[in-house]
């Protein structure tokens, strides 16, 4: 009886650790709202067809991806403003180098990956060495990426291979791969937060920098690998935007809004503008209610014009949903 | 004896150190515009070098200073308005309709834009003080709303041209000004609205207000600042100038879908390179006015040279990045 109630203590202690953040309510709601919706007004796929249900998912698949990288640096007190860009020059470096060839890969995945660590490095290194505001920092590099793309490519370059196809279209079972390759990247970016030491300096930059320097964390550095892995996830999802499109387009990031979208979704998960607080499942939550509404925009066949006007009425709603119960005042 | 030798020369030195330190005091973004300026002036000096091509420079650039100064007094808040480039894009679409090729609707034209400023700034301001949703959010839905509501009312393209008296604002000279020949409207209303925000941001208590704000807000709180007031008013302050600068961008940009895009980063960018610290406490409206000249001047530089776009993108990022990080070590310095 007693390892009964030892276990039934042990359960609800673990009930209580997951902290369920406040933005998937949120989610919940806008996904019976947008269900009922398509239930009066359309054919109610949302609702019976699970297929659409696994393709709320796909469709978050690239801009959950870079938002994991954007919640890093955000925690970090930092933001990353040139990952739209390095999106683009993922997506045309890489189908340019692999030019249909599946022996081409390996170089091309090479490739993109070193020019989005350049990115990165250059990103922390003017924010730590040259004390540059990251927004403008970012900023910067974001205009020199662009320059950079737009002096080279115009239009759809090289293509990708059947192969590398495989990352946007595969299928393990009846569940795409790039919802596993999704997955994969939020928990590493949960486990980089919460499990390593790294994660608790990134917490601690971000909350207090002074502090944390005075207590021994190399704040240039842990803010400069922030930034790395942030642009590093940007190439990750410039790759499978390419290969879901099969021939990179310099045009694939801005027209994306990878930039300010994954900011938003970042800050609907939880996450402090300021830094120091926050982590990836929020922002998991606030990417997959991007998905949502997308799917709900489409099935009812909104004007593009009003799904733009929707969509940034319900950002600000998202966050207000938990910042209205908040005393302190907001800036 | 000595003395009578040593003291003019204590009081030379001490006019040079005096000016040293002068020199030292002036914000870097003045020396960086009159450096570009000059560069400019050498590489054509017809233009640069001329009171007209001074004026027609100032024309150019008064749009984004005038955004300029509105972000600015927000960022010294402490907050964001990213809202601004979709304002200036809004201002021209929708005048496109309201105008329906008629001069005589231009100014209710003009005062429905300017009240739309208004609305959009209370808006703005409501949401972050009362809902207490940050002012980057905030900001970053109402660019989406009002480009998305702009667009819906157009029907996704400009709907007839923008009338020459509409125009005007942003594109006319008054003619044979004694000493400086023209002088465009545009650069009036630059000195009136600068004129206007100079002194509120930096004779009243409400400018004064802004800057606790943006420095501590619970302190501001303390010592009785109406925070949510002062906030509301900054916001309406901020859309009504982006309004204006929108009203003189379209004086002379085409009219298309993508007038406005990108010029809340412009004019952040402006300000940062006029010295203001982004998380606020700290601003200066002249030199915010000199960073929007100075972002201006570098355009016109790199298409002196006949840079393509994709360079001029690429050279103007570099030399934000340079110029900010120059503001803000000479900051550290100082320190």
């Amino acid at each position: 009886m007693t390892t009964a109630t030892v276990t039934a203590n042990g359960f609800r202690r673990v009930l209580r650790s997951i902290h369920i953040p406040p933005v998937y309510f949120f989610l919940i709601l806008i996904f019976i709202a947008g269900g009922l919706l398509d239930q009066v007004f359309a054919d109610g796929q949302i609702f019976s067809n699970p297929a659409i249900m696994l393709n709320i998912v796909v469709r978050s698949v690239a801009l959950g991806i870079v938002a994991v990288g954007q919640s890093l640096v955000i925690i970090g007190a930092s933001i990353d403003l040139s990952v739209a860009y390095t999106i683009s020059i993922t997506a045309v470096m890489s189908s340019y180098i692999m030019v249909g060839k599946t022996e081409n890969v390996p170089m091309a995945i090479l490739g993109v990956f070193g020019i989005g660590a350049l990115i990165g490095l250059a990103n922390g290194l003017i924010i730590t060495k040259l004390h540059v505001n990251p927004f403008i920092a970012t900023l910067g590099t974001s205009l020199i990426v662009k320059g950079i793309i737009n002096a080279s490519f115009s239009n759809y370059t090289g293509s990708v291979p059947k192969s590398f196809e495989y990352f946007g279209y595969g299928k393990i079972g009846p569940i795409p791969v790039s919802i596993f390759i999704l997955v994969i990247i939020v928990m590493g970016g949960w486990f980089l937060l919460a499990r390593t030491k790294f994660g608790s300096h990134l917490y601690g930059v971000g909350g207090n920098s002074e502090v944390a320097r005075l207590s021994g964390v190399r704040t240039d550095r842990v803010l400069i690998i922030a930034h790395v892995i942030c642009s590093m996830t940007a190439v990750l999802a410039g790759l499978f935007l390419v290969s879901q499109m099969r021939s990179g387009a310099p045009w694939v990031g801005p027209n994306g809004v990878y930039d300010l979208n994954s900011i938003a979704t970042t800050v609907i998960g939880g996450t402090a503008l300021a830094g120091g607080k926050g982590g990836v499942w929020g922002t998991l939550g606030g990417v997959l209610i991007f998905g949502v509404l997308e799917t709900v925009f489409n099935q009812l066949g909104v004007n593009p014009y009003i799904k733009t006007f929707l969509q940034g009425a319900i950002i600000v709603l998202a966050v207000a949903s938990y910042t209205i119960r908040s005393k302190k005042e907001a800036a | 004896m000595t003395e009578s030798i040593s003291t003019p020369q204590t009081g030379f030195s001490k006019l040079l150190r005096s000016i040293w330190a002068g020199i030292k005091k002036t914000p870097p973004v003045y020396p960086i515009f009159f450096i570009i300026f000059i560069i400019l002036g050498l590489l054509n000096p017809n233009k640069y070098q001329s009171m007209n091509g001074v004026m027609t420079f100032l024309r150019t650039a008064a749009p984004l200073a005038v955004l300029a100064i509105g972000e600015m007094l927000v960022l010294a808040l402490g907050g964001f308005d990213l809202s601004v480039g979709a304002i200036v894009t809004f201002v021209v679409l929708v005048s496109s309709k309201l105008l329906a090729n008629d001069p005589a609707n231009a100014y209710p034209a003009i005062m429905i834009m300017l009240g739309s400023g208004l609305v959009i700034g209370l808006v703005n301001g409501l949401i972050v003080s009362y809902l207490k949703v940050p002012s980057f959010i905030t900001t970053l839905g109402m660019m989406l709303l009002v480009r998305g509501g702009a667009l819906y009312y157009v029907g996704g393209a400009p709907q007839g041209y923008l009338t020459d008296n509409w125009r005007a604002f942003g594109r006319n000279y008054i003619e044979n000004v004694p000493l400086f020949g023209r002088v465009p409207y545009a650069f009036i209303i630059l000195i009136v609205i600068g004129a206007l925000a100079y002194f509120l941001f930096h004779r009243t208590h409400f400018g004064k207000q802004i800057l606790t704000i943006g420095d501590n807000v619970r302190a501001a709180q303390f010592s009785g600042v109406r925070v949510k007031l002062v906030r509301v008013l900054t916001f309406i302050l901020c859309s009504v100038f982006a309004i204006i600068g929108g009203i003189l961008l379209g004086g002379f940009g085409g009219v298309n879908v993508t007038i406005g895009e990108g010029m809340e980063m412009q004019a952040i960018a402006a300000c940062v390179v006029g010295g203001v610290l982004l998380g606020g406490g700290k601003g200066n409206i002249l030199n915010a006015i000199f960073g929007a000249f100075t972002l201006q001047a570098i355009v016109n530089l790199l298409n002196l040279l006949g840079l393509p776009k994709p360079y001029t993108d690429a050279v103007q990022g570099l030399i934000i990045i340079g110029a900010v990080a120059y503001v803000g070590i000479s900051s550290l310095r100082k320190r």
